[in-house]
């Protein structure tokens, strides 16, 4: 697969929602594309007709019943968030005023 | 009283039960050796003394009322700090987490409570369990007890050095690609990772579902027993675990198998593999020889791709399942930012550690478009050729021996800036991890410079009983279990 460039290691971030330093990409660069380079020998495998496994034991449609249960109270559902007002997460603004 | 916690889990519960030794007795030991050793070790990012001696006295309170009471009751546990305890701050060694107190036990926790086991403190692991040396931890290295210059492993660094060190008897870990058989190794302490399913994963931060599985540290193979059997068991709160019932590891254990099938693979004897490390482990498989095992030829042809497939998968899930670090409803928020986005972007680059970063970019490509069938798809389709080999080599054989590492124990600061290098290190436990299968990892000789080297057995999904009994045959034979290493401590009394 073609090299990684400094732009897809800064779109890559993007995606992620990562800010990273500067100074920092060309070292990401260099890290990631080494890791691709050596992952990209899955390529000598022979996949035909394999099924992907995404899991390691296959369950399917785990089933319980649909009985009410206690949460967690607002009090302690809000205590770790770095910014509230006592009822709602705060979060800014998203949409412009006016 | 300073050897106490080398003692193993039945010595220590008939000690107990008999009031031949308290568990406050118990714990203030472990609390001591705690306060001598470990600012040379570094194995505990948190250590609540009073919490840890009130649970102690309380338990000492019911047994002297005659109360019935749990498996473990007395007896410290230590917990890698990636498990959520209520009220018990959780950090993953992260600045994410660094003031995160989750509201609830994990599934894990409450079993622990139940068994009324002691919760001793919070040991540290690489960043997310993301790691192979403790050096990802955002807060401190933790050392090897048996050479303060190498590394205990990791993820679960703090927990396997925190039972090498003789600071507790027991504690648990989360094991990823390896990050409890690759610390116990290095430690020279007895590790496992149970088939996937076979404990809940509620309360682990997760860190790759598909891959994440809780298990014991011990000091021997009994203890890991007792521990396994404590942790084991349906959750329905974790889709993924699985309804069987659970054998009593702790009481089979002893029993010998007869006509047990030692399997060894070429593929695991390769380039790379230390000489020494290769010649403790074929002298193992000779002990099992003259015990009257058979020992056969697998092939596990796909064995090559593991680290690769194992780098697409579990970043791929990690960038998935770390995208709930937003800095709304927990974890870091930054202070400079410019919108939603822009606080999103600036609290994560600012509390996540380079590996995580690294991992959460790379998974994020793995699954961009355009490259989703090139590297994720294809490495599921890898992991099932992966997992087959396995299916078939346990049709001939009942355990399969191999190192654990390729080398013992490397020096902190050696693989830090090659990230690729520190990855190849957890080739001989990733597989187990994609294929679901539960490994032991337990001390099977020294190299000439006196670091532990371990061997690693592998079963069938849902055989721990047959790999713990496998495994303690072992080391009832060789007994490299009962070396220790001499810990640097203060002079203090």
């Amino acid at each position: 697969m073609s090299e990684l460039t400094a732009d897809d290691v800064k779109k890559v971030a993007s995606l992620a929602r990562l800010t990273l330093a500067e100074g920092d990409v060309a070292r990401y660069q260099e890290q990631l594309g080494n890791v691709l380079n050596y992952v990209d020998r899955l390529d000598e495998v022979d996949t035909t007709d394999v099924e992907p496994m995404a899991h390691a034991i296959e369950t399917v449609n785990v089933f319980r019943q649909d009985e009410p249960r206690d949460s967690l109270d607002r009090e302690q559902a809000l205590a770790n968030a770095p910014q509230t007002d006592g009822t709602y997460f705060l979060v800014p603004a998203i949409l412009d005023e006016g | 009283m300073t050897t106490t916690a080398f003692l193993n889990t039945p010595e220590l519960l008939d000690q107990l039960q008999s009031g031949e030794v308290t568990s406050t007795d118990l714990v203030t030991t472990c609390l001591d050796r705690i306060a001598k050793v470990d600012d040379h070790i570094g194995a505990f990012l948190n250590v609540d003394r009073d919490a840890a001696l009130q649970q102690a006295v309380n338990i000492d309170e019911r047994r002297q009322a005659g109360e019935t009471l749990g498996p473990l009751a007395g007896v410290p546990v230590a917990v890698k700090d990636n498990i959520c305890a209520n009220g018990t701050r959780t950090t993953c060694a992260s600045r994410m987490l660094e003031e995160f107190v989750p509201p609830y036990d994990a599934h894990v926790i409450q079993l622990l409570r139940q068994a009324d086991a002691v919760l001793i403190g919070r040991t540290n692991l690489d960043e997310f369990a993301m790691g192979s040396s403790c050096e990802n931890s955002a807060f401190q290295s933790t050392r090897n007890p048996w050479d303060t210059e190498r590394t205990p492993g990791g993820s679960s660094g703090g927990s396997a050095a925190a039972v090498a060190a003789g600071m507790t008897p027991l504690s648990i870990g989360s094991d990823t690609g390896g990050s409890i058989r690759q610390p116990a190794a290095f430690c020279g302490v007895v590790g496992m990772k149970p088939t996937y399913g076979r404990v809940s994963r509620y309360g682990l931060v997760a860190f790759a579902s598909s891959l994440d599985q809780i298990g014991p540290f011990a000091n021997d193979v009994t203890g890991a027993a007792f521990l396994l059997e404590a942790l084991s068991g349906h959750d329905q709160r974790d889709s993924t675990s699985i309804d069987c019932p659970v054998p009593a590891y702790s009481q089979t254990l002893d029993q010998p198998l007869g006509g047990l099938r030692i399997g060894i693979a070429k593929e695991h004897f390769i380039e790379g593999l230390d000489a020494e490390v290769e010649q403790a482990v074929h002298a193992a498989v000779d002990v099992y020889r003259s015990l009257g095992a058979e020992v056969k030829q697998v092939t596990l042809p796909h064995s090559q791709y593991c680290v690769a497939v194992y780098y697409i998968v579990a970043p791929s899930e990690a960038s998935s399942n770390l995208a709930r670090y937003d800095g709304v409803h927990y974890g870091h928020r930054a202070t400079d930012f410019e919108n939603m986005v822009d606080m999103y972007s600036a609290s994560r680059g600012e509390a996540f550690g380079d590996e995580v970063k690294r991992r959460i970019m790379l998974g994020t490509y793995a699954l961009s478009a355009g490259y989703y069938d090139a590297y994720y798809l294809k490495a599921l389709k890898v992991r099932r050729l992966i997992r087959q080999d396995f299916d078939r080599a346990f049709e001939d054989v009942d355990v399969i021996a191999s190192p654990v590492t390729p080398t013992p124990a490397f020096k902190i600061g050696e693989l830090i800036d090659d990230p690729l290098a520190m990855y190849l290190t957890d080739m001989y436990t990733i597989s187990a991890n994609l294929a679901g299968t539960p490994g032991i990892s337990l001390p099977c000789g020294f190299s000439s410079d006196g670091l532990p080297i371990g061997l690693q057995l592998q079963a069938a999904p849902f055989e721990e009983e047959r790999l713990l009994r496998a495994a303690r045959m072992y080391e009832r034979e060789a007994e490299w279990h009962t070396q220790r290493p001499s810990v640097p401590s203060h002079s203090t009394s």
